[in-house]
């Protein structure tokens, strides 16, 4: 599923790497712990989660983790954002809570 | 040593959580430039940012060194920190010593020493009350 797509569905506003709205996304997770996304993560995926600090960046940068979605409308700092875009990772950020985000993308297609 | 070897030296700050994970990106840039599989470099990545993230949580800090010869990459955490007490319990998946800050910051789930050994290819660990702990892994390069 495309970054694009997912940004529709999750009715989101994209905050940096809308450059990568292409990219093919093949699995997503959904955490506020980051050691659990650390654990099971697959490839190519997204991480979407509640959970906004700098670690939340690093966890993905990590995994290969190429979109982040911040979820009930928590807006991540500059800081943040930098480091995102210093790994070419696109951030999104969506009114929906953690349940209703991965419910919306896992009816539409999306993986685990 | 042999000129085949690149070796780094990083020194971690104790409970400085904005720094925390820049050793293990710094190395994680340098392999990738290196030519490295992403596959290698993912699990080299995991495992060593558990283990600096340990240091800044539990250690009050420490020491990762790390050595990229043609055939693995080496890594070596020591810290002079409060040791652990019982490494089986440690080793177990879900145990945690964590503070509720250190849940609040998405860590804490007791995942952090369980995915250090399930991302290496060698895991070994010494450690002593008192003294500190000192983990060598090493992740075999496809």
């Amino acid at each position: 599923m495309k970054i694009s797509e997912i940004a529709e569905i999750l009715g989101a506003e994209s905050l940096t790497g809308e450059e990568y709205y292409d990219l093919d996304i093949k699995s997503a997770c959904g955490s506020d712990m980051m050691s659990d996304v650390l654990a099971f993560h697959k490839e190519e995926g997204m991480l979407l989660t509640g959970l906004v600090n700098l670690q939340v960046v690093r966890t993905a940068q990590m995994m290969d983790i190429r979109c982040i979605v911040f979820v009930r409308g928590k807006r991540p700092d500059d800081s943040i954002l930098e480091l995102a875009k210093d790994n070419d990772i696109t951030v999104l950020c969506t009114k929906d809570r953690l349940f209703g985000a991965c419910g919306k993308l896992y009816c539409a297609g999306m993986p685990e | 040593m042999p000129d085949n070897v690149l070796t780094l030296h990083y020194d971690i700050e104790g409970n400085d959580f904005t720094s925390a994970g820049e050793a293990s990106g710094d190395v994680k840039r340098k392999l990738r430039m290196l030519g490295i599989s992403p596959n290698t470099i993912r699990k080299l990545a995991v495992a060593m940012y558990e283990g600096e993230i340990n240091q800044v949580i539990h250690a009050n800090g420490g020491h990762i060194d790390v050595e990229i010869t043609p055939q693995l990459i080496k890594i070596v955490l020591s810290d002079e920190g409060p040791g652990i007490p019982d490494v089986e319990a440690a080793m177990s998946e879900g145990f945690s010593t964590a503070t509720e800050e250190i849940h609040n910051m998405g860590f804490g789930a007791g995942m952090g020493l369980p995915n250090m050994k399930k991302y290496s290819d060698t895991f070994e660990l010494e450690t002593e009350v008192g003294k500190g702990t000192v983990i060598t892994m090493t992740v075999n390069i496809e």
